[in-house]
């Protein structure tokens, strides 16, 4: 079970919260305009990357927040966690935790 | 002398540990147990033989040694039920076909139903597959205790068992077996099993996959067929191919070697178990899957304990059982729990991945079909719907709405 | 008599009875059940899974392999080593041939789980944990040591006594040291990510039947740890020979540790086979102890310390021999050795024990399960944890002692605090290491000779069934085994595992994995380092799965929600049926005429009656219910909504569906508009806490610009539809207040109002057709108005209904459930409401896979409404449709399936609801329902059966 640290709550079980996916996927703007490929690329495909990975969590049984982080999807390490809106952030080679 | 409890024994030689050469016709990445069957039907069925099948680690180390060996065809549509029961008339003659002895045992699946749309949902279930011409059966909780005496049918449990759809030509086999009989058939054949042999890259000129590249040199070839399982989108994200896949880990989990207690196979949905009793007395039992992407073949523990939680709801003898071992796979889901098995944009690259939880049942079956769509560059007919396209069309396969436990 | 008068660390004042294989024997405290056969002189314990050989006592611990047994009193267990289970009184047990039994009765013990959070934990109390433990407690942090023993001291257990008093000082330290937590009978069985370690500790097994009813059998435990240090020793190695698994063969620390701690001396003619020095202090203590020992080592540079120790108390000493072989039945009675390693000059030595010490392999479990590298120390013939090299260790996971490789007792005491110290540092604290006892030379000063079998022909074909040089004892697998593998072709050792088996049985190849790697690496001539080990997984030792469900189990298993009526319902008969984690009345059968309760279709019949012909009254509290908030809340509902809500007026209520973004329905219900910037959603049942997550996942990640709050407020109301042609009359009974009139309260509005002196919103709105008044109120409030509404309606008549009813009223009325009528792949053009989906909206969730190919087909399932040519006929809801009743040619071509039906009083007959392909076009069709083979005709209607022009809403 892995230690997440909600940018809200502090370091909390993985059984705290539950998973969002890929994060940074912003609904499009002009869903008219879209082809039904792009379409389809919005609705079904994510990456799936092994290692850093910016992704979605939701502290769903504390403080209901959604936020972002970068885990490393090899290690299961967390590399970074921010705020929903913050950018994400530059990972040099000095993984903090 | 008991022996019971002992498994036939192997052939005395498997395979051999060839070199990779220079080049092949067609190159299957991954030998896992697809990959495998993929070859074997390549050489088989097609007559083509002047191919590799690389494998990164161990062959059929991935999801083919960890997953539970449930084998069943009672899939609620057309399009699932078809290519799953193509897979299961291969299994009741594979071990002749193989000359190994896959301890195939046709003990029957159980797919309990616990509420009212439970119940609703595993009728539909099972008056489709007649239709479809698969074996099911829908029974009552007294039947389903006919068929499994350990299931606890009382209604006093939280989410009693209403009844069961069953499907008496499921069963289980054992997947080591299975992908060794593969592979010993293929390695006949003349197919090169190339072990610890990772692609790190595919050569593409004008649109045209023409090579690849591992950590055992280059390997021109005609054909590259990917069988990669969990590891399929960073294989396709070699030639810049995104795939509707998400990653995750799926536990599995064995306990010691007991006396035979449960005859058959029994999965539930709504209370997360499914759990057989494999031939030398082990119960072999298949936990929730993880809800975070993962490589890493490990996921957390309160999923074992929720799994246990939950056995022990519907197998209360199962309490002083012991835990022996636990361990992960990576499984490949798709949107509509359905697979991907065709062409891609890419000429003379296929692929075949989203399998997620059910890849075993399939083995053979896609071995088969794969290997024609590889073969004829043209997807054979049971695996036509499960192109990638389908995703764009709106055309899903949608399992999810089908209550069976996809494993 | 193998018991010693004197010595050890049991209790000879207390006599413990138990029964082994049918036949009493006597033990006593401090004994576990193979210490105290092995002083009864019981050496055979099992037989063998596969070849029914004699199998005896192996080990000391939890390497076990040979000692499985089944316990059968106070409660049956299957497999356990005997060398696990503490002596208690009464205990049963059997030994067992290779597979145990399951318990027909129902487990009465209680087990749970706990968290616990830590800085440092260190996993075993022997000399290294010890002085780790020490160190980190003495620096003020938050410590927890875990020990598989009942008592501290790990190795030292198996000594005479050494450092005893120093362990003794260590732990009333430690166990007075607040925020320090010392867990004995504890095993650490899991690493998970991020210091998350799992531990079982037995509490009461030690007790029998003694232990307490109402004490946790068992415990999980559930440790976080910002630091952890693995002490947890090492397990002894055997040499496979020939017919090595007879009873009598033993380690040789288990022969050392049954002496020392137990007081028991496993044979008086002791045959000690070693590639190193560690046995020889075995050896001596033996012979000290009364036994004609000798010392067979294939080595001939015998350490001098050790020739003149063994030369001191009579051990006789054959360098350059090894055993290849035992003779006996039972129990092992002579060894045969030659030469090593020529295999000349042959001989046979009697003996009524053999110790077989081949090296040590550190535990490693936990580090590797952790993600650590190991390395192939071909010293040490072992594979060790990689620590110091960029990368290759686990953050915050630490390994010392003889787990580290390290073979001194001083060297372990100085490592132990040394780790220690390291991982305070890495959480900001500066610490000493704690000054280590003093301790005496240490004689065991240099590897050994790595020696995995002793030689044998190296063949590959080795087809040879009949040999019985084991590897793993327990799965009757041999070197033969292992050579055939190799043969075979393979060449990893997981492959070689899953051809053998070794290494997957009980004890999970502690003692056999290893030594399958080494024979495979000889005979393919590979290096040890490059074909590495198996993969250490979790769990370290077995646990039961009892102990894993914990507490949740039962009532427990998942919550169980009942609305605040829920008591009423049980007082009047209600049948009840889950819905999601609900409990709802699905019907409330009365009592009939000749004594009996009315069956389900005659309770509904009555009931459906009722709310047609009378009045009727509903729980439905179940219903989700979300409170939604902001200046923004009109628009964020417009974006998820099909249907525009921004244009609802304060005191109305409409219909409205929303669709994931593939365009398929996610979920219906009402949206009632409270104020300007107040809206109260409701969502089915079962779908309540699935749409909150759906909303805030939106309301959060798209567009936190939007102005909008969202709470559940499932359980702080209670609703209550008051249903049917007379429900005006039984309102404005309990609602003296209110204009119920249409013209005052129409269709599709709320109003506030006071019911039985309760502030009540109550909503013009019907799931059946008929004319109804949804009553809400506080669910404090909910059985006083549930009740004061009851009585109200008595003159009339009022029946309470459950939800069979409900779902009859709806569908007569075409409405559908939403996951009964729809399964994820169903879009509300499918079900005929394209009237629910704005054409106005720029955009909604869901909108643009409308366009997709797949929605514009013609030929999608529509929901229709099936009536069976013979209406007595009840179609099974799940049936197929088809239009060929000619099913004899397989597959069949599929138009749809039933999806609800009903007997309907109303409709004076039965009829279904279906999904049906092109089914709009097929009204007036005559179609087929295909039910477990038979064919049912049934005529193809719209899904509106009853009142189609909708008359009876306004009574």
């Amino acid at each position: 079970m892995q230690l997440i640290s909600c940018p809200w709550c502090g370091p909390r079980e993985e059984a705290e919260y539950h998973y969002g996916g890929q994060a940074h996927v912003a609904y499009p703007h002009d869903v008219g305009a879209m082809s039904d490929a792009d379409w389809a690329d919005y609705l079904f495909f994510r990456d799936n990357p092994r290692g850093p990975f910016a992704e979605r969590w939701v502290h769903a049984a504390g403080c209901r927040r959604w936020f972002n982080a970068v885990r490393d999807t090899g290690t299961h390490e967390v590399l970074a966690v921010y705020r929903i809106g913050e950018p994400q952030p530059e990972l040099g080679t000095q993984a903090s935790r | 002398m008991t022996g019971s409890t002992a498994v036939p024994q192997h052939p005395e030689f498997l395979w051999r540990n060839p070199e990779p050469k220079p080049s092949y016709d067609v190159v299957v990445v991954g030998g896992g147990g697809h990959g495998l069957a993929t070859a074997y039907y390549l050489a088989k069925n097609h007559g083509i033989t002047n191919v590799a099948v690389l494998e990164k680690g161990w062959l059929a180390g991935g999801n083919m040694a960890r997953n539970t060996t449930i084998i069943r065809s009672n899939y609620l549509w057309d399009e699932s039920s078809a290519i799953y029961e193509h897979s299961l008339k291969l299994w009741e003659g594979l071990e002749e076909d193989l000359g190994y002895p896959i301890l195939f045992s046709q003990r029957g699946v159980l797919n309990l139903a616990h509420s009212l749309q439970d119940v609703r949902d595993s009728v539909r279930r099972v008056n489709a597959n007649r239709l479809n011409g698969v074996d099911a059966e829908w029974v009552d909780a007294a039947g389903v205790k006919e068929i499994c005496p350990i299931v606890n049918i009382s209604p006093d449990v939280r989410y009693p068992v209403l009844g069961a759809t069953y499907q008496p030509r499921g069963g289980i086999a054992k997947h080591d077996y299975v992908a060794w009989g593969f592979a010993r058939r293929a390695d006949e054949l003349g197919i090169d099993l190339i072990q610890n042999c990772a692609v790190t890259g595919l050569d593409v000129i004008g649109g045209k996959v023409v090579g690849v590249r591992t950590t055992r040199g280059d390997i021109a070839t005609g054909k590259v067929a990917l069988a990669a399982a969990g590891h399929s989108s960073v294989l396709a994200s070699m030639v810049g191919l995104r795939l509707p896949i998400q990653s995750h880990p799926l536990q599995a989990l064995v306990s010691e070697l007991l006396e035979p207690v449960h005859p058959t196979v029994v999965m539930s949905n709504a209370v997360h178990v499914y759990v057989s009793q494999a031939h030398k007395g082990e119960l072999v039992m298949g936990a929730g899957i993880d809800s975070f992407n993962g490589y890493g073949q490990r996921g957390a523990f309160h999923i074992i304990e929720r799994q246990m939680s939950a056995a022990l709801e519907l197998f209360p003898i199962f309490a002083r059982a012991h835990l022996l071992r636990t361990w992960a796979g990576v499984v490949d889901t798709t949107p509509d729990a359905s697979p991907i098995v065709g062409l891609t944009p890419i000429e003379n690259l296929y692929l075949n991945c989203g399998w997620g939880t059910g890849g075993f049942k399939a083995t053979p079956g896609v071995g088969w079909c794969f290997a024609h769509t590889v073969a004829h560059d043209k997807p054979h007919p049971y695996n036509a719907p499960f192109a990638l396209e389908r995703f764009t069309s709106g055309a899903l396969v949608d399992e999810h709405g089908a209550a069976a436990v996809a494993h | 008599m193998t018991r010693l008068t004197t010595g050890g660390l049991i209790d000879r004042t207390t006599v413990l009875s138990f029964s082994f294989d049918g036949r009493p024997y006597a033990g006593h405290p401090g004994d576990t059940l193979a210490s105290a056969l092995l002083a009864n002189g019981v050496h055979r314990v099992a037989t063998s899974v596969n070849r029914g050989r004699p199998r005896g006592i192996m080990a000391a611990g939890v390497e076990e392999a040979s000692a499985l047994v089944q316990l059968e009193a106070p409660f049956p267990e299957p497999m356990l080593s005997a060398t696990t289970i503490e002596l208690y009184e009464g205990l049963v047990a059997r030994g067992l041939p290779g597979r145990g039994k399951l318990a027909d009765r129902p487990d009465p013990a209680r087990y749970d789980a706990i968290h616990a959070h830590c800085d440092v934990l260190v996993v075993g109390a022997g000399p290294a944990g010890l002085m780790a433990a020490l160190t980190a407690a003495r620096a003020g942090s938050r410590v927890v040591l875990v020990d598989e023993q009942p008592m501290v001291g790990g190795s030292l257990l198996g000594t005479r006594g050494e450092l005893s008093d120093w362990t003794a000082t260590v732990l009333a330290e430690l166990t007075s040291t607040p925020e320090v937590l010392v867990l004995s009978r504890t095993t650490a069985f899991g690493y998970y990510d991020d210091g998350f370690v799992l531990a079982l500790q037995k509490r009461t097994d030690h007790l029998g039947a003694a232990a307490p009813d109402n004490a946790a059998r068992q415990r999980i435990w559930r440790l976080r740890a910002k630091q952890v240090i693995l002490a947890t020793g090492a397990h002894e190695r055997p040499v496979v020979f020939a017919d090595n698994d007879r009873p009598g063969v033993m380690l040789a620390q288990a022969g050392r540790t049954y002496l020392n701690r137990y007081g028991v001396l496993a044979g008086n003619r002791i045959l000690v086979f070693t590639t190193n020095d560690s046995a020889y202090v075995a050896a001596v203590e033996l012979a000290e102890a009364g036994a004609e020992v000798t010392v067979v080592d294939p080595r001939t540079d015998l350490a001098p310390f050790w020739a003149a120790e063994c030369a001191r108390v009579g051990i006789a000493v054959r360098p350059g021999h090894m055993v290849t072989g035992t003779t006996g039945e039972e129990r092992v009675t002579g060894v045969h050795l030659a030469a090593y390693p020529s295999g000349g000059a042959s001989a046979t030595v009697h003996c009524d024990l053999l110790l077989v010490s081949g090296g040590w392999n550190p535990t490693v479990h936990l580090f590797s399960q952790a993600r650590g590298k190991l390395e192939y120390d071909a010293e040490l013939g072992a594979f060790l944890p990689v620590a110091g090299l960029p990368g290759a260790g686990v953050v915050g996971v630490r390994v010392t002692g003889a787990a580290a490789g390290t073979v001194s007792l001083a060297g372990c005491l100085a490592g132990g605090a040394a780790e220690a110290v390291a991982a305070l540092r890495d959480l900001g604290v500066a610490a000493q290491p704690v000054a280590p006892p003093p301790v005496g030379t240490d004689r065991v000063e240099r590897a050994g000779l790595v020696l995995w079998t002793v030689p044998v022909e190296i063949s590959l074909d080795g087809s040879d069934l009949s040999d019985t040089r084991f590897v793993d004892l327990q799965r009757d697998a041999t070197v033969g085994d292992v050579l055939r593998a190799a043969g075979a072709g393979l060449r990893s050792v997981e492959h070689v595992k899953r051809y053998t088996t070794i290494g997957t049985a009980h004890d999970q190849g502690k003692t056999s994995g290893l030594i399958a790697s080494g024979i495979m690496a000889d005979a393919l001539g590979v290096d040890m380092a490059a074909l590495g080990t198996t993969t250490y997984r979790p769990p370290y030792a077995s646990v039961s799965f009892a102990a894993l469900a914990g507490r949740d189990r039962g009532a427990i298993f998942d919550p169980v929600r009942v609305t605040a009526i829920h008591s009423w319902h049980i007082e009047h008969g209600a049948q009840f049926e889950d819905v999601g984690q609900w409990k709802r009345p699905l019907c409330y059968p009365r009592r009939t005429a000749f004594g009996g309760l009315e069956d389900l279709p005659a309770a509904v019949a009555r009931e459906t009656r009722a709310a047609r012909t009378g009045v009727a009254m509903l729980d439905a509290s179940t219903l989700g219910k979300i409170n939604v908030q902001g200046v923004d809340a009109g628009e964020f509902l417009d974006r998820i909504y099909t249907n525009i809500i921004s244009t609802l007026k304060p005191g109305f209520v409409r219909y409205a569906v929303m669709c994931g973004m593939d365009g398929m329905i996610l979920d219906d219900g009402t949206v009632m508009r409270v104020s300007d910037t107040e809206f109260v959603l409701t969502t089915t049942t079962g779908n309540a806490a699935k749409v909150l997550d759906w909303l805030e996942e939106f309301a959060q990640t798209e567009w936190p610009d939007l102005r909008v709050h969202l709470t559940s407020v499932t359980e702080q109301w209670a609703t209550i539809p008051v249903v049917g042609p007379l429900s005006r009359q039984v309102i404005a009974a309990v609602a003296p207040a209110l204009d119920v009139s249409n013209e005052a309260f129409g269709f599709m509005t709320w109003r506030s109002a006071e019911i039985a002196g309760i502030e009540a919103r109550i909503c013009r709105i019907s799931f059946s057709g008929e004319l109804a008044y949804e009553v809400n109120v506080p669910s404090w409030y909910g059985i006083a108005v549930w009740q004061a509404v009851f009585d109200a309606g008595q003159p009339y008549g009022i029946t309470p209904y459950g939800t069979e009813t409900m779902h009859v009223l709806r569908a007569e009325k075409g409405y559908p459930i939403i996951g009964q009528d729809t399964d994820g792949t169903v879009t509300p053009q499918d079900l005929g409401m394209s009237w629910v989906v704005s054409k106005k909206k720029l955009d909604f969730v869901g909108k643009r896979s409308f366009s997709r190919a797949e929605n514009l087909r013609p030929d999608r399932k529509h929901l229709v409404g099936l009536l069976p040519v013979d209406r007595s006929v009840l179609l099974a809801e799940g049936a197929q449709v088809i239009a060929d009743p000619d099913v004899s040619q397989l597959p069949v071509v599929m138009l749809g399936h039933v999806t609800s039906s009903y007997r309907s009083v109303a409709l004076g007959g039965t009829f279904g609801l279906a999904l049906v392909r092109s089914g709009r076009d097929r009204i007036g069709e005559r179609l087929f329902a295909w039910q477990d083979g038979e064919v049912v005709p049934v005529m193809v209607t719209g899904p509106v059966l009853y009142d189609e022009e909708g008359a009876r809403r306004d009574g």
